[in-house]
């Protein structure tokens, strides 16, 4: 009876190991916070690339259709290789608001200069901080943000592809 | 020989004064990054961590103190814009349940295996 006990427990203890292991093998790390309904405050002020002017978030971002939001600097290279699509998302006519993340404002303008300007515009983030209230967690990411309720609805980590491009533009016309 | 022993002696109790002086708001950001995981480089607290984004959120981190939000409406506020793996100390949920439980329950278990032997005995 006592051996029947141990070994039961100890069985019993076996299976739920493995169950928890199991379980855990099917949680997938997923950084995109679309999930989580987040709210962007956009009452925060920013500088803009090409003229200093100094901006509220708000008059930038539609209030009631979609934003496409863009974060990039100069010396990421998985950004030039996005660059032609964010150039295919301007020829859609989809505007795309740049937020330029730490970067040297010259040398952020000379790659627009080099590869073109794909952005409607580009705020500055000197410190990385305003890339923080979107979520961000480097260069490059792309964010679609729905204006009426300010939440993110679409995130994407990493340099854009073809799919994406298309992805962005089924969304923006699902909601408009 | 004197002198120069006693002006090591003031500038090493001045320089340490100077460290001393670290300001209150310092170990506070200090205290909060360190339960803040490193999205980008895991297995480091945004305090271990030298990354941009690491930085970035010390910076903001300071900012909230700042501005006057206490410690746990930082850790809300960071837990709604990248989940709640961003702190290290799990909040207790259904899915956490077991986690959290499993020590207690061991617990519970060796304590009535001790008390079992020395009853037995």
């Amino acid at each position: 009876m006592k051996k029947n006990i141990k070994f039961v427990s100890i069985l019993f203890f076996l299976i739920l190991t493995f169950v928890v292991m199991f379980k855990g093998l099917d949680v997938s790390k997923d950084y995109s916070n679309e999930k989580l309904n987040s709210k962007i405050d956009f009452s925060f002020t920013a500088k803009k690339l090409f003229n200093d002017e100094i901006i509220i978030l708000e008059d930038l971002f539609d209030q009631n259709g979609i934003s496409v939001v863009n974060i990039w600097a100069s010396w990421c290279v998985p950004c030039r290789e996005e660059h032609k699509f964010l150039m295919n998302l301007k020829n859609m006519n989809i505007q795309v608001i740049g937020i330029n993340y730490k970067d040297a404002s010259k040398n952020a303008k000379d790659f627009l200069n080099l590869l073109g300007n794909p952005y409607s515009d580009i705020i500055v983030d000197k410190d990385g901080t305003k890339s923080i209230e979107f979520g961000a967690i480097g260069v490059p990411e792309t964010i679609i943000i729905n204006g009426k309720t300010n939440n993110i609805i679409k995130k994407f980590i990493g340099p854009l592809n073809t799919e994406n491009v298309i992805e962005i533009k089924n969304l923006i016309n699902e909601t408009s | 020989m004197k002198h120069l022993k006693i002006l090591i002696l003031v500038i090493n109790f001045l320089l340490n004064f100077n460290l001393a002086h670290a300001s209150d708001l310092d170990l506070r950001v200090e205290q909060i990054t360190k339960n803040l995981r490193c999205l980008i480089c895991q297995g480091q607290s945004v305090y271990d961590s030298q990354s941009d984004f690491a930085i970035s959120m010390k910076l903001v981190v300071k900012k909230k103190l700042e501005e006057g939000k206490e410690e746990k409406q930082i850790y809300e506020y960071l837990k709604s814009k990248y989940g709640e793996w961003i702190v290290y100390e799990p909040e207790l949920n259904p899915n956490t349940f077991l986690l959290w439980s499993i020590p207690l329950i061991l617990f519970i278990f060796g304590g009535l295996l001790i008390v079992r032997k020395v009853s037995i005995k």
